[in-house]
C-alpha cells in the first residue's frame, strides 16, 4: 500500500501544501496566497486536496514557515521545523550533494551552505526588499509586462546595462533614467535581474564560501533570466528543482517521514479541519509589566490554543509546541 | 528625593536594594515593553542606537511614576556610548522636564570622585555607609546573575522547562515587593530552593552555546527577544560572557589588577585585533575564542543595529570561526526586528549545532573501530 506525508509551509506571502510518497514523490501541491490570513489558506489548500485525490490516509504531517507553530495545532503536526533546515532537506532530496542553496521568495531571501549533507552555514535577509521577488513583482508591472515573461525577456538582451541594485529605492529610480536615455526594454529587464543576483550575493551572500552544486529555488527560482544571472555571476551551473516553489513544504512532509518511522500513529486530525470553524482572537494582558499580546485559537467557539504570554498564566501547559510559540 | 535609573538586564535589582540601604526612594522603571520602546524611538533621534531609545523610554515611565532624579552610568570608551549621558540630558530637557541628572564615569580608580558624586546621589557624608552598601550592593548583584545563570542551567535539563519560567516570574515579581539588601537575598535564597526542586533529566547532554557582543543587548532580555529563555527551552545551556557582575568587576575592581574576565579576553583577541575598538569590541571577539578552547558548540553574537564596534568585531569573528572551527552566529536587533524570523535563526543555527555535534560523534566511534 502507498503511504503519503503531508507537508505545510504557511509563510507571510503564500502558504505551500504537498502530499509526497514514500519515494518523496510529489504527489498534489498547492500554492495559496496567505493574504494575512493563514488559517483561511490552509483550510483551502487542504479542501482543494481532497476534492483532487479523495480522502487518503495520512501517515505524517510536517510544518515550517513562519507560521509553522499555529499550522501545527491546527492540523495536528508530528515535526515542527524551521524553514533553514525544510529548505535544505528538500534540496538534498533534489541533489544529493548540493553545497549552496539560494533561495528567494516574495518577501525574503536565505543562503544556505552544507557541506557533506550536513547546513554549515545561512543567512537570511528579511530587512532589504532589492533581494527579493516583490522587487522584481514591482519593477514588471511599473514596466507594464507579466511577471511570467520577465525571465524570457531577460534572455532576449544582448546589449546588457547596468542598473544600481544596492538598495529598491534606488534601483528603481536608476532603472526610470535608464528608460529616459531609451534603451530598450530587454537590456533594462536583464540589468534589473542582475542587479538583484548582485545585491543578493553582496547582501545575502557575504562572505558565504558558495560552491557547486548550487540549487536555486524559492518563487523568483521561476524567472530564468535571474537563473542566468546567477549563472554568469558564479560562473557555474545553478539548478532549479521541478518543484522550486514548494521547497519548504517538501522539506518537512520529508522530515515528518522520517519522525514517524518510529510512531505507531500521526497527529494528523484529519481533513475535518477544513469545515471547523477556526477564530484567532487576541488581547493584552495588563496584569503586569510585560504586557503580553495573548493570542488564542478558537474552533467551534472553544479555545484549542493560547499563546504569547511570558508568564504561562495563559498557556496550555500541556503542548511543547505551543509554548514554543510564546 | 526620587530616584530612578535606566533598565540594564538585572542590575535593577542590586541598585534598587542598594539605594533603599541608603534611605532613598526609588522608583524602579517598569519592566521594558513596546510602550517603553515606543516612547524612546518617537523622542530619540532615529539613527541612534537602540539602548538609548530604551533608555530615554525607561525615564519617561519613571517620571511618570514621580522620579525627580535619575542615576546614570558613563562612558566607555569610543562609541557613541561615551555620550549617552549628555545625548540623553539634552533630550529630557528639550522635553521639558525638570529632572537632576548624576552621572558615574567608570571611575578608572578615581574613588575619591566617584564618592563625592555619590554623597550628592545619597545625602550622606559618611563614605563608611557607602562603601558599605555599595559592597553588599555588588554581592546582590552576583547573587542574581548566579541566580539566573542557575535558571538557565535547570532549563537546558528539565524535563518540563517551563516550570523554570514559572518560577522567575515570581522571582521578577517578587523582586519589586522587598526592600533593601537583606530583604532581596532572603527572596533570591528562596527561589533558588525553588528552582532546585526541579525535576531534571540528568543523561541529556545539552549543546553548550556561548553568547557575546554588546553588552545592554546581552544583558537586556527585552532587547534580545529573552533569548536565553528561547535557547534554554530548545535544550540549550547558555552561557553569557558578559554580566553586570563582570562588569562591576572588570570597571570598579579587578580590572585594575590585571585579573578580570574581560582582560583575559583582551589577550585572546590579541591575534586579531590589539587595540581599543570602541564598546566591547575587543572583548567580543576575545570571548568567542574563549568560548571555543573551551569546547563550546556554538557562539552567538549580539548586536544593536549600527553598533559600530561590534560590526568590526563581526567582520573579525568570520576569521575567528574558520580558524577555530566553530559555528558562530550573529544577530543584529533594532526596534524593527520580527520575532518569527529571529526564532527561525536561532532554531537553524541550533538544528546546525545539534548535527555537527552528531557527525563528530559518529567519527569518533568510525576511528575507534
Ligand atoms: S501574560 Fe503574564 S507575563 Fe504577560 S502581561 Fe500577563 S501576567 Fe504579565
Amino acid at each position: 500500500m502507498k503511504e503519503y506525508y503531508l507537508g505545510v509551509d504557511v509563510g507571510s506571502v503564500s502558504t505551500n501544501i504537498v502530499i509526497i510518497d514514500e519515494n518523496n514523490d510529489v504527489i498534489v501541491k498547492k500554492y495559496i496566497r496567505t493574504k494575512g490570513r493563514p488559517i483561511k489558506a490552509i483550510q483551502s489548500g487542504l479542501k482543494e486536496i481532497k476534492e483532487e485525490i479523495g480522502e487518503i490516509e495520512i501517515k505524517g504531517v510536517g510544518t515550517t514557515g513562519s507560521g509553522r507553530y499555529l499550522s501545527s495545532i491546527l492540523i495536528g503536526a508530528d515535526i515542527v521545523k524551521n524553514e533553514i533546515t525544510a529548505h535544505a532537506v528538500a534540496a538534498l532530496n533534489f541533489v544529493p550533494d548540493v553545497k549552496t542553496i539560494l533561495e528567494i521568495g516574495g518577501q525574503d531571501s536565505k543562503i544556505i551552505i552544507l557541506r557533506d549533507g550536513i547546513v554549515t552555514d545561512f543567512a537570511m535577509n528579511t530587512v532589504c526588499a532589492a533581494g527579493t521577488g516583490s522587487f522584481l513583482d514591482r519593477q514588471a508591472a511599473r514596466l507594464g509586462i507579466d511577471i511570467k515573461e520577465f525571465g524570457e525577456l531577460a534572455l532576449k538582451s544582448n546589449n546588457p546595462i547596468r542598473i544600481a541594485g544596492r538598495c529598491a529605492v534606488f534601483a528603481e529610480s536608476d532603472m526610470i533614467h535608464k528608460q529616459q536615455l531609451g534603451h530598450n526594454q530587454e537590456d533594462i529587464i536583464n540589468g534589473l535581474c542582475e542587479a538583484l543576483v548582485r545585491n543578493y550575493l553582496s547582501n545575502v551572500g557575504k562572505g558565504k564560501e558558495i560552491l557547486a552544486p548550487v540549487v536555486f529555488q524559492g518563487g523568483v527560482a521561476a524567472n530564468v533570466g535571474i537563473k542566468r544571472a546567477f549563472e554568469r555571476a558564479l560562473d557555474m551551473e545553478v539548478y532549479v528543482p521541478n518543484h522550486y516553489d514548494v521547497m519548504g513544504a517538501i522539506g518537512s512532509a520529508i522530515l515528518a517521514r522520517e519522525e514517524v518511522k518510529s510512531k505507531e500513529v500521526s497527529k494528523f486530525k484529519g481533513f475535518e479541519v477544513a469545515d471547523t470553524d477556526y477564530k484567532v482572537k487576541g488581547f493584552e494582558c495588563n496584569d503586569c509589566a510585560n504586557m503580553c499580546e495573548v493570542i488564542q485559537i478558537l474552533a467551534e467557539d472553544k479555545v484549542i490554543a493560547r499563546w504569547g504570554d511570558k508568564c504561562g498564566k495563559w498557556t496550555n501547559l500541556s503542548d511543547i509546541n505551543l509554548q514554543r510559540l510564546a | 528625593m526620587k530616584i530612578t535609573f535606566p533598565h540594564m538586564g538585572n542590575t535593577y535589582i542590586a541598585v534598587k536594594a542598594m539605594l533603599e540601604d541608603l534611605g532613598l526612594e526609588v522608583i524602579v522603571p517598569p519592566k521594558c515593553s513596546k510602550r517603553t520602546l515606543e516612547l524612546g524611538t518617537k523622542y530619540s533621534p532615529e539613527s541612534i542606537c537602540l539602548p538609548l531609545k530604551i533608555n530615554i523610554g525607561n525615564y519617561i515611565e519613571s517620571i511618570e511614576r514621580g522620579a525627580d532624579t535619575i542615576l546614570i552610568t558613563g562612558s566607555c570608551g569610543p562609541c557613541r556610548f561615551g555620550f549617552y549621558s549628555v545625548i540623553e540630558k539634552e533630550i529630557l530637557k528639550d522635553l521639558g522636564y525638570d529632572i537632576d541628572i548624576i552621572v558615574f564615569d567608570p571611575p578608572d580608580g578615581n574613588y575619591k570622585e566617584f564618592i563625592n558624586r555619590i554623597t550628592k546621589a545619597v545625602n550622606t557624608n559618611n563614605p563608611i555607609k557607602i562603601l558599605k552598601s555599595f559592597n553588599r550592593g555588588r554581592i546582590i548583584l552576583k547573587e542574581v546573575d548566579r541566580l539566573f545563570q542557575f535558571s538557565n542551567k535547570k532549563r537546558a535539563y528539565a524535563v518540563n522547562s517551563y516550570e523554570v519560567d514559572k518560577i522567575m516570574q515570581k522571582f521578577s515579581e517578587g523582586v519589586l515587593k522587598v526592600k533593601g539588601v537583606i530583604e532581596t537575598k532572603k527572596l533570591i535564597k528562596r527561589i533558588f530552593k525553588e528552582l532546585e526542586k526541579i525535576e531534571v533529566d540528568n543523561t541529556k547532554r545539552p549543546l553548550k552555546v556561548g553568547i557575546v557582543g554588546e553588552i545592554y543587548t546581552v544583558i537586556e532580555p527585552y532587547v534580545n527577544l529573552d533569548i536565553e529563555r528561547k535557547l534554554g527551552h530548545m535544550g540549550v545551556l547558555v552561557d553569557k560572557f558578559l554580566t553586570p557582575s563582570r562588569w562591576v568587576e572588570h570597571n570598579l575592581t579587578l580590572g585594575h589588577l590585571g585579573l578580570s574576565e574581560e582582560r583575559k579576553a583582551w589577550k585572546a583577541a590579541k591575534p586579531y585585533i590589539r587595540t581599543l575598538v570602541g564598546g566591547h569590541g575587543r572583548e567580543t571577539v576575545g570571548s568567542a575564542i574563549m568560548y571555543a578552547e573551551k569546547g563550546y558548540d556554538g557562539v552567538i553574537q549580539l548586536l544593536p543595529f549600527t553598533c559600530m564596534p561590534e560590526i568590526v568585531a563581526e567582520t573579525i569573528l568570520k576569521t575567528v570561526a574558520k580558524d577555530y572551527d566553530i559555528p558562530i552566529l550573529t544577530l543584529i536587533v533594532d526596534e524593527l526586528t520580527g520575532e518569527a524570523g529571529y526564532v527561525t535563526r536561532l532554531e537553524a543555527f541550533v538544528d546546525l549545532l545539534k548535527r555537527r555535534k552528531e557527525e563528530r560523534k559518529f567519527e569518533r566511534v568510525l576511528s575507534r573501530s
